[in-house]
């Protein structure tokens, strides 16, 4: 599903988070919104998924053409996965995962047994076979994560959204987490934005990188079209090129 | 508990004797200006032999006080619990001009002695109040009569359960109601199956204090009660009477109950904190710390 957004504003009492902000999302492309914190990347990522709503006259959003700037959260199901997981600690694993599925309406839910093979199946993809039965509180950061994605893909979202994924992990996790979800998104296709302040992280990731600073776009292109040429000296300052 | 021990975990390792003298005299304010007292209602509750114990619950103008009170709290308490709720949920969840003030009035009744309360509603539904007459005329009656004492007790109960529920839905934050709304699901289950075990501890907390005090409340209630026995007396006013008119071993039999009351909530407060503090997750902190600026607080 492809991501467009049109020129989206946004002010938190008073201070300005997104200023006129226009970006596309292919469909199947892994998009990296990178900068420093508070640029706005993590607001422009909840007002796509519809936890955070831009102002009045603040611009629209699109999933697949169809305009959804005022649809909630619930109707849009982008698959969300919060920077500290946002796990629900008093469930297990297994019911955090078929928690989605769980919450339909009766005439869409799948039954008992299929929501138990799917949580088994989204396990094993995320290479944590078995643990259904653990709770949150007794897994390390990286698995902790691992389980977000997986209680996010059980719902089959058309897009996923990931804010800060591996902000809360060290580094040997978060690089090998880094690899799994590149080889995850070539498996699957599925059309994915993340936020990150990691410029390594966003270069050796994503198709696209997004630079944002002060709520504005810096530059936009792929890694290679980035390093190769600053828009201006945010960027140059920002990518660490006049450091020397 | 093999033996007594005492430490002292000060940054200057106050000496022996200070250590000694600050924990006994503590022991004895609280035991000589609480515990004993406590003590004292049972044994002169029993001074007379448990026959006359017994005797004052078969009297029926105490049993209906028992009854009064209950019935002010069946109302009060729920009441109480629905506001907390709704004013915990409306003042972490939403930003709105006057929203600490808010915070603040919710808190009033803990800063004004009862009895303005009590006086506060006889000045509104009192005969000669401001809608005494138009109250009078269809026939309502709220001071002097039940509905004035769930009023009354309202008032003082007002903010326990709010309190509780503020700052803890606060610590929380909301990414986890936020990541199910993401799964799909609707306001009702994101409160049932997500927030509601979420603060279901220091809720059941709130209640039962709101409850203790609802039935212990005296000051309040005996404003707009009128002190009509039989009829508008609860528990503590019915032991009022029972000791003005000398009735000694009555009227501490009743207030013995009033005061299990209080030990029961005691204990319950003490077992509750106990689960609270094992369950509460520990990157509760971290997560506030991590929290990008260009997203609003809670």
């Amino acid at each position: 599903m492809s991501i467009r957004v049109e020129n989206i504003s946004k002010v938190f009492e008073r201070f300005p988070a997104l200023n006129g902000v226009s970006l596309e999302v292919k469909e199947g492309d892994l998009l990296a919104l990178l900068g420093p914190s508070g640029s706005g990347k993590t607001t422009l990522l909840r007002i796509i998924a519809g936890l955070e709503f831009p102002g009045r006259d603040g611009g629209k959003v699109f999933l697949d053409g169809r305009e959804v700037t005022w649809e909630s959260a619930y109707a849009r199901r982008a698959g969300f996965v919060f920077q500290h997981y946002a796990l629900f600690n008093h469930m297990t694993v297994g019911e955090n995962i078929a928690f989605g599925l769980r919450v339909r309406p009766r005439n869409t839910r799948p039954p008992e047994a299929q929501i138990r093979r799917k949580v088994s199946e989204l396990l094993t993809m995320v290479q944590l076979p078995g643990l259904e039965d653990r709770f949150p509180t007794q897994l390390s950061g990286g698995q902790r994560q691992r389980i977000a994605l997986a209680r996010a893909l059980a719902v089959e979202p058309k897009i996923l959204l990931l804010d800060e994924p591996f902000g809360a992990l060290d580094a040997k996790v978060r690089k090998e987490l880094r690899k799994w979800l590149r080889e995850f998104h070539d498996r699957t296709g599925l059309t994915t934005i993340f936020v990150t302040h990691d410029q390594d992280e966003a270069f050796e990731l994503a198709d696209h990188v997004v630079i944002l600073h002060e709520g504005k776009i810096q530059q936009s292109g792929t890694p290679k079209e980035i390093t190769s040429s600053p828009a201006n000296t945010f960027v140059s300052d920002f990518l660490g090129f006049n450091d020397s | 508990m093999s033996s007594l021990s005492i430490t002292s975990h000060t940054p200057n390792h106050d000496p022996k004797p200070v250590v000694y003298a600050l924990t006994a005299f503590t022991f004895l304010t609280v035991g000589l200006l609480l515990f004993l007292p406590l003590v004292a209602v049972f044994a002169e509750a029993f001074s007379k032999g448990p026959s006359v114990f017994w005797e004052t619950f078969r009297d029926p103008v105490t049993q209906n006080s028992i009854l009064l009170t209950l019935k002010v709290a069946v109302v009060a308490v729920p009441l109480n619990t629905i506001f907390g709720m709704a004013a915990a949920w409306a003042v972490t969840r939403f930003t709105f001009t006057g929203r600490r003030f808010l915070i603040s009035l919710i808190e009033l009744p803990l800063w004004v002695s009862p009895v303005i309360g009590g006086l506060l509603y006889t000045l509104i539904f009192g005969l000669q109040g401001w809608l005494g007459r138009s109250l009078e005329e269809h026939d309502i009656q709220i001071i002097f009569a039940y509905p004035g004492l769930v009023l009354a007790t309202i008032f003082v109960t007002f903010p326990f359960v709010a309190r509780v529920l503020i700052p803890l839905m606060e610590s929380l934050g909301q990414a986890e109601e936020e990541a199910a709304v993401t799964l799909g699901a609707r306001g009702w289950q994101v409160f049932f199956r997500i927030t509601l075990p979420r603060i279901k501890i220091g809720l059941f907390y709130g209640i039962i204090l709101c409850n203790a005090r609802a039935m212990g409340e005296f000051g309040a209630v005996s404003v707009v009660s009128g002190h009509i026995r039989n009829q508008t007396c609860t528990m503590p006013l019915q032991i009022e009477i029972l000791h003005s008119e000398y009735q000694f071993a009555h009227a501490f039999a009743l207030a013995s109950v009033l005061s299990l009351l209080g030990i029961l909530t005691l204990l319950l407060k003490v077992y509750l904190e106990g689960q609270a503090s094992r369950r509460l997750p520990i990157e509760i902190p971290e997560r506030r710390r991590h929290r990008d600026p260009a997203t609003p607080l809670p």
